[in-house]
């Protein structure tokens, strides 16, 4: 069977789910922002597959800007991160529950 | 089967492989091991891209993600010290809804994916070089108002990422 869109969209739907079953699952801030990047990542794999089988280059187009943002993303996001160990001398979930009500 | 798609079932396994042992590595439990982890996914995705004839996204993947951003991890990592993650009280009812939850998500996108009739060309010509890529950018005109945003949503997150890591919030 030839390689088709359904395959891309596949890895990218299970690149997804691996991202939020790490958001889920782990304790750590910044594995669970790691995991994020792969959620984004797999976003970015399956609008580039549709821009390949649709012949229609806006989907890469979307994907180069979903890539510029998540750069600046990462950097705000991380320099939170930053400013909250210094806080509370700790990067786990557990820790951070000042907004639980 | 046709080199291509040897090179997809290569690149698809390494790119799930390498996902897999970004979030549940089961011989690490060190952020360190997972970055590494995730730059090597992001390279195999790299080459899905180059597969999908997406060659300047492949480009601006490996140095962007690969290099950039994963350098900037790296970094904070470091910067944090982090000691190896210890296990903690394993939340069990949390991990079992959560897994749930994920495969039932996975099973619905599977399905939807397989079910319709996705429309798609048979055999796309579609090539995503740095040429085309420009020429949509900046000749379509649909494009520079969101090109403009994007500059100034960067300078907007430099500045404001100068102003979290000063030494006192106030």
């Amino acid at each position: 069977m030839n390689v088709g869109l359904e395959h891309y969209l596949t890895v990218s739907a299970m690149l997804f789910c691996l991202g939020l079953l790490g958001v889920i699952l782990r304790r750590n801030v910044l594995v669970i922002y790691m995991s994020l990047e792969l959620m984004l990542n797999a976003a970015n794999l399956a609008l580039v597959a549709f821009s390949r089988f649709n012949e229609n280059l806006t989907g890469q187009m979307m994907v180069f800007f979903i890539i510029t943002v998540a750069a600046a993303e990462v950097a705000v996001g991380l320099a939170l991160i930053v400013a909250l160990y210094r806080k509370r001398q700790s990067a786990h979930v557990e820790d951070l529950t000042s907004l639980k009500l | 089967m046709a080199l291509p798609d040897i090179l997809f079932y290569l690149f698809a396994f390494l790119t799930l492989l390498f996902g897999v042992l970004v979030v549940a590595n089961p011989f690490s439990r060190n952020p360190v091991t997972s970055a590494m982890f995730l730059v090597l996914t992001i390279c195999a995705m790299a080459g899905l891209f180059v597969l999908l004839n997406a060659f300047f996204l492949a480009a601006v993947q490996i140095l962007v993600y690969a290099g950039a951003v994963m350098v900037l991890f790296l970094f904070v990592i470091m910067l944090l010290d982090l000691k190896e993650e210890q296990r903690r009280k394993i939340n069990l009812f949390g991990i079992v809804t959560g897994t749930g939850a994920v495969l039932g998500l996975g099973f619905l996108l599977t399905r939807t994916i397989w079910g319709g009739d996705l429309e798609q060309a048979a055999n796309p010509r579609v090539i995503g070089d740095t040429k085309a890529l420009g020429l949509e950018l900046f000749t379509k005109g649909q494009f520079l108002l969101p090109f403009e945003i994007v500059s100034v949503l960067l300078l907007v997150a430099m500045v404001g990422v100068i102003l979290l890591s000063k030494k006192e919030l106030k």
